[in-house]
């Protein structure tokens, strides 16, 4: 057991962090490096790597709060299909497409398991008014169309994997939540002092890092393992630390995290909807409790 | 990153499983906690198995009287003892977790060869003199002094909390040095042993109904010069580095532990219809996911630590989510055990002594402020 990023695995990390810190990328950028393609057999034109690494760069499209379609696209690229979004069909509420208008198809999970691949045109819907404003929503109008339906292992492991991923976006942007709470502590001054030197705040930010750091440990075991039951926990861990770390860095920006002017509503926002997206919490704690 | 075992982690795997399957159903059933000789007899006498088996110290260097196995093969040790029900370490926590590996890093040859043998082989049982009724958090406070007199310290105070008093041979003790001294640095490291005149162990009665722990009281104890472990007044460096112990793979086994205690709570859950319970059983479930990701954080910890000799953040992290995490789950336990949750058993034992995890070996606000200051890197305030 060697529990621990390789050389490669680091540089891949680093080199990621780099490309999508630097400016924000197009789509056309992340294709460019690989985003969608890194798990794709090289004789396929991919990069021929495996989950891990893909959690790692996912990892670094959460911090880097990239926008679009990403899991259902690289989960399609694995079957050799455009750009895709991976929709469930929710407990309760409408069908809510993200990105419509740039999609080829959706994978689209029905309650009882099953994955059909729909083709995204023949779809009917309407522009929805989405709180998140980067990640826009379209509300189906009527039942969604025939397509084809994968084989059930097929179906299991999109989903598993797709649960994954996401969860490795959730990590992401829960560490991200930490560094802006701790960069807004150490600058911003009340009594005469920063308000980082505050206990109140810093176990706030203490909190923060423990749960960033569960759910990435989590994520990270859930990737080599690739065990359908450790990737409902990490899920799980990963939209708690992501949920509760936005919220807990819009409380350290005090007033003005409550505005447009800091990003970090937009964290918040998209922690939301992530935390639906694929396996949402209570699919995750009955799959767990399945195994108890 | 790869968790699968090597073939030699694997072969090590299963002689150690082959050999708790044989040796288990030998050993006499467990004493009552309240039963401090017997409790004594009990873990000495498991550790003295695993001695002969070659397991006692398993990641101690060899010429410390360890087996010198790798970090893998220490998490490996600790799994499959917790997964098989072996005994916890109970009684020999202090010398096999804290004072031995502190001796084995920082003692003298003399030293070294005077008292770790005797700790893995289960002969002598130690405890830890750090607390005092005015330094508890604030552990640099210590006032229990100690004044040099020929080849003696002369040690005057008193201690509270000391684990497994009762039944120590030893002491590691936290005494003041030099009055004068900056708070840090007058501060000096001894080993002590309980049966010096002078020492006298009042038993505490915790809330759990057990004596888990005592007062001790020094009256002009003397203590030989030799036993002395680290330069005088340079004791809190040594502190440090048997923290780093405590805060390292310590509570590693308990991490198991609560799996298993998960599985067991659904199971009888299931047996008492609490089952049914759309919220319990979720709130279970979320637990056996922290729990099996508390596992691998330790697995994260102990192969960093392998990588570069440097606990990262995980030790501080670690303690505070699974203090908190073992809390919740004893105090689902007592939902659903329902009304059976206000008589005395096994489970309300445990959710009993659970509520030490947030106070003991650093309280959960002390871990914060060190993740905080020393991790995170915000300012100190004013
Ligand atoms: C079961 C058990 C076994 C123990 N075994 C041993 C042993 O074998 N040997 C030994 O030496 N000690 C032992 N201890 C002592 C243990 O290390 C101390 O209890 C612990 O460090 C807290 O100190 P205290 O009890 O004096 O609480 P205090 O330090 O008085 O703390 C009281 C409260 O104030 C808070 N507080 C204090 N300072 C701060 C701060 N700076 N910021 C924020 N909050 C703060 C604490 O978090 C806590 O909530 C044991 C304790 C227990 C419960």
């Amino acid at each position: 057991m060697h529990f621990q990023l390789t050389e490669d695995q680091r540089a891949l990390q680093a080199g990621l962090r780099e490309v999508l810190t630097r400016h924000e990328p197009d789509w056309a950028e992340l294709a460019e490096v690989g985003l969608f393609t890194l798990r794709v057999p090289e004789e396929r034109d991919g990069i021929g790597l495996g989950l891990p690494e893909a959690v790692l760069a996912f990892e670094e499209a959460g911090r880097a709060l990239v926008r679009g379609p990403l899991v259902g696209t690289e989960l399609a690229a694995t079957l050799g299909r455009g750009t895709a979004e991976f929709v469930a069909v929710p407990a309760r509420g409408p069908l809510l497409v993200p990105h419509l208008p740039e999609l080829s198809c959706l994978l689209l999970r029905e309650r009882d398991g099953s994955v059909t691949v729909v083709p995204a045109g023949a779809i009917h819907a309407r522009p929805a008014r989405a709180v998140d404003p980067q990640r826009p929503l379209w509300e189906l109008t009527g039942p969604p169309p025939e397509g084809e339906r994968c084989t059930d292992a097929e179906a299991a492991r999109l989903t598993a994997e797709g649960t994954l991923l996401t969860a490795a976006l959730q990590c992401g942007l829960a560490a991200r939540a930490l560094a802006e709470a701790v960069r807004h502590a150490g600058r911003r001054e009340q009594f005469g002092q920063p308000i980082g030197a505050f206990q109140a705040v810093q176990h706030l930010c203490a909190d923060m890092l423990a749960r960033a750091e569960l759910a990435r440990v989590a994520v990270y075991a859930a990737a080599v393992s690739a065990d359908a039951e450790e990737i409902a926990g990490a899920k799980l861990l990963a939209d708690e630390a992501a949920v509760h770390n936005a919220r807990d860095c819009l409380q350290v920006h005090g007033g003005m995290g409550f505005t447009w002017e800091a990003p970090v509503h937009l964290l918040l926002k998209r922690a939301w909807a992530w935390e639906q997206a694929v396996a949402d919490r209570d699919s995750c704690l009955d799959a767990l409790a399945g195994h108890l | 990153m790869q968790l699968q075992d090597t073939p030699a982690e694997a072969d090590f795997r299963r002689r150690l499983r082959e050999w708790l399957g044989k040796t288990l159903p030998e050993l006499p059933p467990p004493p009552d906690p309240s039963d401090w000789p017997g409790r004594r007899a009990f873990d000495t006498q498991w550790q003295r198995r695993l001695f002969d088996a070659g397991y006692a110290g398993i990641h101690w260097p060899v010429d410390a009287g360890g087996r010198g196995a790798s970090p893998s093969e220490h998490l490996i040790f600790l799994e499959e003892t917790e997964h098989a029900g072996a005994p916890y370490v109970g009684a020999s926590f202090v010398g096999l977790l804290h004072a031995g590996p502190t001796i084995a890093a920082e003692g003298s040859p003399d030293q070294r060869a005077r008292f770790l043998p005797p700790i893995l082989r289960g002969d002598e049982i130690w405890c830890q003199g750090f607390s005092e009724p005015g330094a508890g958090s604030d552990l640099a406070a210590l006032r229990t002094k100690a004044v040099r007199d020929g080849d003696s310290y002369v040690v005057s105070g008193s201690k509270i909390w000391t684990s497994h008093a009762e039944v120590a041979d030893w002491c590691e003790l936290l005494v003041r040095t030099d009055p004068d001294a900056p708070k840090h640095k007058g501060i000096t490291w001894l080993a002590m042993n309980m049966d010096a005149p002078g020492v006298t162990v009042r038993p505490l009665r915790t809330l759990a109904g057990t004596t888990e722990f005592a007062e001790l009281f020094l009256d002009e104890v003397r203590i030989p010069v030799a036993n002395r472990v680290g330069e005088e007044n340079d004791g809190w460096r040594v502190t440090m580095v048997t923290l780093s112990f405590e805060r390292g793979t310590a509570f590693a086994s308990e991490a198991v532990a609560c799996r298993r205690e998960v599985r067991e709570l659904a199971r009888v859950a299931r047996a008492e219809g609490a089952w049914d319970d759309l919220e319990l059983r979720r709130a279970l479930a979320a637990l056996s996911a922290e729990f099996a990701a508390l596992w691998r954080l330790v697995q994260w910890n102990v192969s960093e630590a392998s990588a570069d000799g440097v606990p990262g953040a995980g030790g501080s992290v670690f303690k505070l989510r699974f203090s908190e995490a073992r809390q919740r789950l004893y105090d689902l336990a007592a939902r659903v055990v329902g009304a059976d949750a206000l008589v005395e058993g096994a489970w309300t034992a445990q959710r009993l002594q659970g509520l030490s995890y947030t106070i003991a070996a650093g309280t959960s606000q002390i871990q914060r402020n060190i993740v905080a200051q020393r991790i995170l890197g915000l300012p100190k305030g004013r």
